[in-house]
């Protein structure tokens, strides 16, 4: 079997074939390992990118932290006294929705944070809460704590004068969902409906 | 024919506050508040069976410092409450609804809590129909006029 001779440079094209293939070899593996990898949770970034530690006090003048929280998941919302439309009826929604959870809602804790620090005191906050016939643990705290679990839950808020002095106080108006480690778990939106909230509080109770 | 006549006057006589005042105020109430609070809100449906358009002004009661009427909005999961300027129309031969969620009255400085089943007078001050005495209920926080509470 004729071969063609084999010239001065045969081990030169050798070596530059062999680099090419560990080229192709290499972005082929850096390529697919991360697709052939089992896929990470997906909860993964959101749970490192919201929560994290807080000092409040709650309504009836005890420290509260993230510590106090851990053992039992929790739904916290954030909202202001004197706001009369949004806060009543959402603090109502997630009292009927832990009811609806039957014994599983034994498990589930209500978290409410005041954004109006220059008003809300702790008292205010207890007759606020003694509405929902369900326990609803009521936090506030300086502007320095409060703006410290705002940023830690990436909540908007922003006081807006009214006429007269006084002021409203717009903000974020969704519900955050925490697992028993403090670890975020998902959120329930203003305008969702009683099925699909129920099923991610069923999930995160464990009760699915 | 002058018993006819009496009977037509009579009928006119009846007929003729409707004729006046073509906004009506249906399904009017409050949510209950807690003890203590300063601020609540009232919900009703405004009927213009009017001609022309009617503005909601402003609205007065002994229950609170201030009645205003407020919008709510939501936006990107922002809630945003404001006192609407220059009044609220309501068009004409058209309803506007009050409730939860969109407009409502808002109550500031009460000067007693609402509490469930009291009835609580709001005067509502309107550019043309004047100012109408509307009696609102108070019933619990998750109250829907249209079907009772919502579902359990």
């Amino acid at each position: 079997m004729a071969s063609e001779p084999r010239g001065p440079l045969f081990p030169l094209r050798v070596l530059l074939w062999a680099a090419v293939a560990a080229v192709l070899l290499g972005y082929a593996g850096l390529t697919l390992w991360p697709r052939l990898r089992p896929p990470a949770d997906p909860h993964a970034g959101y749970a490192a990118a919201f929560g994290g530690p807080f000092s409040l006090t709650d309504q009836s003048g005890r420290t509260m932290t993230e510590a106090s929280l851990r053992g039992r998941p929790f739904a916290i919302f954030f909202g202001f006294t004197r706001c009369a439309e949004v806060c009543p009826t959402t603090l109502q929604t997630m009292a009927r929705l832990k009811r609806a959870l039957g014994p599983a809602g034994e498990r589930l804790d209500l978290v409410f944070v005041s954004l109006d620090h220059g008003r809300d005191r702790p008292a205010d906050i207890g007759h606020y809460l003694t509405l929902f016939d369900t326990p609803i643990i009521g936090l506030t705290g300086s502007a320095a704590e409060i703006d410290r679990i705002v940023r830690a839950y990436h909540v908007y808020y922003k006081k807006v004068p009214v006429d007269g002095g006084d002021y409203v106080i717009d903000h974020t108006a969704t519900v955050f969902l925490m697992d028993a480690e403090g670890r975020f778990f998902g959120t329930l939106a203003h305008d969702e409906g009683d099925a699909p909230r129920l099923a991610k509080l069923r999930r995160l109770v464990g009760a699915a | 024919m002058i018993k006819t006549m009496t009977i037509a006057l009579a009928i006119a006589a009846i007929a003729a506050p409707a004729v006046a005042a073509p906004v009506r105020i249906e399904t009017p109430w409050l949510r209950e508040t807690p003890p203590a609070a300063r601020t609540g809100a009232g919900y009703a449906l405004i009927r213009n069976a009017g001609t022309s358009e009617d503005r909601l002004l402003d609205a007065r009661s002994a229950v609170a410092e201030r009645v205003e009427v407020h919008s709510m909005t939501m936006d990107g999961g922002i809630m945003r409450m404001r006192p609407v300027t220059g009044g609220l129309a309501i068009p004409a031969g058209g309803a506007v609804a009050l409730r939860s969620g969109g407009y409502h009255l808002m109550l500031t400085d009460l000067k007693r809590p609402l509490r469930r089943g009291d009835v609580v007078e709001i005067r509502l001050r309107f550019a043309r129909a004047g100012e109408l005495p509307v009696r609102f209920r108070v019933e619990p926080i998750d109250f829907r006029p249209e079907g009772g509470r919502h579902g359990q």
